[in-house]
């Protein structure tokens, strides 16, 4: 806390602070908490549209997908202590972010988790790897809510500051959707779930600041979950919605009982009293400060309908867990805490909720220009194509990563029709028609090169790979990870990164109905590539017509949807072969992007299409092979890919925009037909069979290898590090 | 035939098997609370999937001692089967209902994926549907599922034919690299001396609808059905 902040206190309090109120104020007005760098740039965001239930501002946000049902999502980081302490680092990540969709009223159906690491050669990254992979795949396990999709990507930034974001989604009967309000002066506030320890006090604060050498000493402000509770407090939670008792919940996250008290009255114009003495605690001489502030794990706060406490008890203790009464909801305006009858902070709780807002000054950094202006054709072009290809196969940012969903539970609920390893993962939607498809995505070097255009093609991409699927992309939630924003240029990353995701979320009409941001990534100085990772989540009205994006049977026709244009700069292949990080991005036509993502959608409803596959990092070779070799039986094809550009731009060049879809040869008309509706530009470039790749660019054969050694080289690029 | 789904604190698989009993196999089927002793209107309890209490001791350690668990001898008595997938598995081993015990993955990791399951007894009420020498798909999904054995249990097992499954390759081989998990002898389910109580590892309601991973879990489904009309306990309950 500045200076500045504990003036503005004294005038709002018109005293002094005690040392408990000090530590609300310290907590809730955190970066972590208030957003106090990142709010004057969310508000561009879109975050309206037909089939929002929930904006932000609640726990999640909420979509109507038809038939009755609403799907709650929401993407949160947990990068901090996963850097600290990856096994509980990321299984707390995992257990807040269920949290904040079942206290929506929601299950929890499927999880998905974007990873950033440095050099997986590295020691060091080697271990948080694992660290990490095994706190998810215990806790969603344990928990029993499936891991269904994700990214697992590399570079040097992310070696001291690894990203750990997770995405959970949930269904809920759209008008069952529970908010975190107390509302109604009188109505007792019930503590429920696991008791309150020590563990994570000043969470909130230790994830709004930098690390420097001495970082493995903040261990101690790192949670410890418990998914056995967790999924306790779940059965437990929608039992005691069902009764109908139930006024508000919020779930004891960040800044715990000190952000859940104040927050829900603020929510609702009222106040709250509570008693310190009665919560359920594991140790014991608990000071008040302490007792608001732990980040123990698995815990919630509830506002019950007066009267009916008993039903809420019942419940509780039969998934034995506490459910203790701490306080009654008054008419505002303070939160008063008591701690053994001793009142120990009256605060006003609009003074917590109303942190103050920064407009710092930002600036595009120097080097910037002289980066962008970087031609990767200066470059040789290589000697060997088969060889390049099979390298970046093998890369680990592109290879397999059935390392690590292996690991995880991706069934249980015996929803999932899609399973991890395709563009976007789709889970039914029981006793309806309907599936949900979900994909997230982001990529950190195209938003280093230039923030607004990368961001923006993240937020095409994670819906290309939902329209790959055969869903139409229905909403955003976004998680913004930058460097320290008292650095003008990594708030000028920020702040254009923000226009870029508004900027392709109108174009797509995409409302962004929640997430999270988190700052202060930097170890020692070095900043993270500014990585906004966007999660999108498309329904589908009917779960039959759905795609993957890997070929299913000889002769097929292939072809290419959409533009052309395409660039090395920030290239996935420019990075492996060259170890360079520069050049401009590939243009970007968000008016071409939703035509093509609507042409897509609309061959897979038309059944037209076999398999459908955006074309990602590495380039459109790339996004062939992997059509060939993700499928279940390696399938090769031939392609001729038009001349005009270098052999190795053409193949390896990314942009947006660009969709492989294969097609049963006798429905090669109907499709012809289709696209032309489609005013896209697409061609025919090849057809699938045979056990190799051949790739022409203008007439010559530039590639030409086998698929089985470009699978073998996919399959164990990322493994082979983790051995 | 009316099924029963136990339901331990932190069972996950309950829905899943209540969905695919009902809603695939269209028979009654019932959520049966662990602390409930009483079975009487029950033709076959199935223990699904998940980690019971946490498996914070051992997996299926503290269900295995449940008051549900404790009833089931008597319900086997008067005629009753058993059917335990993973947890549940790991619970009748701690039970004793089924010899030996299910240990941590010989790779130290959590599995989940597709394996082939080689059925080797077809003369079960569970799997008289299916041939000898079939074989079957069904993921597993577990921590703890490297079956364990004594040399002479194991012996007792294939000389009454109690191994049921064993992981396989797709072609019916049993090699070491089709086991997941580091099973003696490639176990992946058994049944009792009786006939009466299975367990596996595998899931088979996961695999019990075409657009979910196939359906050669609802074998498993049918041969209850089956071996219940035949013998008549349907027209006689």
């Amino acid at each position: 806390m500045t200076a500045e902040e504990y003036d503005r206190i004294l005038q709002r309090l018109g005293r002094e602070p005690s040392y408990t109120e000090l530590g609300l104020f310290s907590a809730l007005w955190s970066e972590h908490c208030a957003y106090k760098h990142s709010k004057v740039f969310l508000k561009r965001l879109p975050q309206t549209g037909p089939h929002v239930l929930q904006g932000p501002g609640e726990n999640a946000g909420a979509l109507d997908i038809g038939d009755g049902w609403a799907v709650v999502f929401k993407i949160e980081s947990h990068n901090h202590p996963s850097f600290i302490e990856p096994f509980q680092g990321a299984a707390t990540g995992v257990g807040g972010i269920l949290r904040d969709i079942f206290t929506m009223g929601a299950r929890p159906i499927a999880i998905l988790d974007s990873l950033r690491f440095g050099d997986p050669n590295d020691p060091k990254t080697r271990h948080l790897i694992h660290g990490v992979v095994s706190g998810i795949s215990w806790y969603g396990n344990c928990f029993g809510c499936p891991t269904v999709g994700g990214e697992i990507a590399f570079a040097p930034e992310y070696a001291g500051n690894p990203l750990v974001n997770v995405m959970c989604v949930g269904l809920v009967r759209a008008d069952r959707i529970f908010r975190a309000r107390a509302e109604g002066v009188g109505n007792p506030v019930f503590y429920v779930g696991n008791k309150t320890g020590r563990d994570g006090i000043h969470g909130a604060t230790m994830a709004s600041a930098t690390f420097d050498e001495g970082a493995e000493a903040k261990r101690p402000t790192v949670q410890v979950g418990d998914p056995f509770t967790e999924k306790l407090l779940l059965e437990a939670c929608l039992e005691a919605m069902a009764t109908g008792a139930v006024v508000g919940i919020q779930d004891m996250g960040a800044a715990g009982l000190a952000c859940c008290t104040s927050e829900m009255p603020a929510r609702s114009g009222t106040g709250m009293t509570v008693e310190l003495a009665s919560v359920p605690q594991r140790e014991e001489g608990m000071s008040a400060y302490e007792l608001l502030l732990s980040e123990s794990q698995e815990r919630m706060l509830i506002v019950a309908e007066r009267g009916r406490e008993e039903e809420l008890r019942r419940v509780f203790a039969k998934w034995e867990l506490d459910a203790v009464q701490i306080g009654e909801v008054t008419a505002g305006p303070d939160l008063t805490v008591r701690h053994r009858g001793d009142e120990v902070a009256r605060v006003p709780v609009d003074a917590l909720a109303e942190a103050p807002k920064y407009e710092k000054p930002y600036a595009a950094p120097a080097w910037l220009k002289e980066l962008r202006a970087f031609d990767p054709l200066a470059l040789p072009a290589p000697a060997d194509y088969d060889e390049a290809l099979r390298a970046l196969m093998g890369a680990p940012a592109l290879a397999s990563k059935e390392w690590a969903y292996r690991q995880y539970d991706q069934q249980v609920g015996v929803n999932t029709l899609v399973l991890p390893g395709s563009d976007a993962t789709v889970l039914r939607v029981k006793g309806t028609r309907r599936a949900i498809a979900v994909s997230t995505d982001g990529n950190g070097r195209h938003v280093f090169l230039d923030p607004r255009r990368g961001a923006a093609m993240a937020v095409c991409e994670a819906a290309r790979n939902v329209s790959c699927a055969g869903g139409r992309p229905l909403g955003v939630t976004d998680c913004l990870n930058f460097g320290s924003p008292e650095r003008p240029e990594i708030l000028w990353q920020l702040a254009e990164a923000v226009e870029g995701l508004a900027e392709a979320c109108r174009a797509l009409e995409l409302p962004v109905v929640g997430g999270n941001v988190s700052l202060y990534n930097e170890t020692s100085g070095l900043a993270i590539l500014p990585t906004p990772v966007v999660g999108v989540v498309g329904l589908l009205e009917d779960a039959s017509q759905l795609a993957t994006q890997w070929f299913k049977a000889a002769g097929h026709r292939i072809a290419l949807l959409g533009p052309d244009a395409v660039s090395l700069g920030g290239s996935e292949y420019l990075w492996t072969r060259h170890g360079k990080q520069g050049g401009a991005l590939a243009p970007l036509d968000l008016e071409l992007e939703r035509r093509v993502q609507a042409a897509v959608r609309a061959a897979i409803g038309e059944g037209l299409v076999t398999a459908a596959h955006d074309c990602a990092e590495g380039g459109i070779a790339v996004a062939l092979a992997e059509a060939c070799v993700t499928g279940k039986t390696a399938i090769g094809c031939e392609a001729a890919l038009p001349a005009g550009m270098r052999a190795d731009l053409t193949l390896f060049g990314e942009g947006p925009s660009r969709v492989v879809v294969s097609v049963e040869g006798g429905r090669a008309r109907e499709f012809e037909a289709l696209m032309a509706e489609s005013a896209i530009p697409w061609q025919w470039i090849g057809a699938t069979g045979g056990a190799r790749l051949r790739l022409r660019v203008g007439g010559e054969m530039v590639v030409d290898v086998s698929v089985d050694h470009l699978e073998h080289a996919w399959r164990n690029g990322f493994e082979r590090h983790m051995a | 035939m009316r099924f029963g789904v136990v339901v331990f604190p932190g069972t996950w698989s309950d829905c899943d098997f209540h969905y695919v009993i009902s809603e695939v196999v269209k028979q009654p089927v019932k959520y049966v609370w662990h602390r409930d002793r009483n079975l009487a209107d029950l033709d076959c309890v199935v223990l699904p999937g998940g980690f019971s209490y946490g498996d914070y001791l051992r997996a299926g350690a503290v269900a295995g001692r449940s008051p549900v668990v404790e009833a089931l001898p008597e319900f086997l008595a008067g005629g009753g089967l058993v059917l335990g997938s993973c947890n549940g598995f790991q619970i009748l081993c701690e039970a004793g209902l089924l010899p030996g015990a299910l240990m941590r993955n010989e790779c130290l990791q959590y599995r989940c994926q597709s394996t082939s399951l080689l059925v080797e007894n077809v003369d079960t009420p569970f799997t008289r549907a299916l041939r000898p020498g079939q074989v079957l798909t069904m993921p597993i999904s577990h921590g703890e599922g490297k079956y364990h054995a004594e040399p002479e249990t194991l012996r007792a097992l294939r000389q009454r034919h109690q191994v049921v499954f064993r992981y396989a390759t797709a072609a019916g081989q049993v090699t070491r690299a089709a086991n997941p998990n580091g099973s003696a002898e490639n176990i992946a389910g058994i049944i009792n001396e009786e006939g009466t109580v299975l367990g596996l590892m595998p899931h088979p309601e996961r695999a019990a609808e075409s657009a979910i991973g196939g359906t050669d879990g609802l074998q498993i489904f049918h041969s209850l059905l089956g071996s219940l009309v035949e013998d008549g306990t349907f027209t006689k309950r």
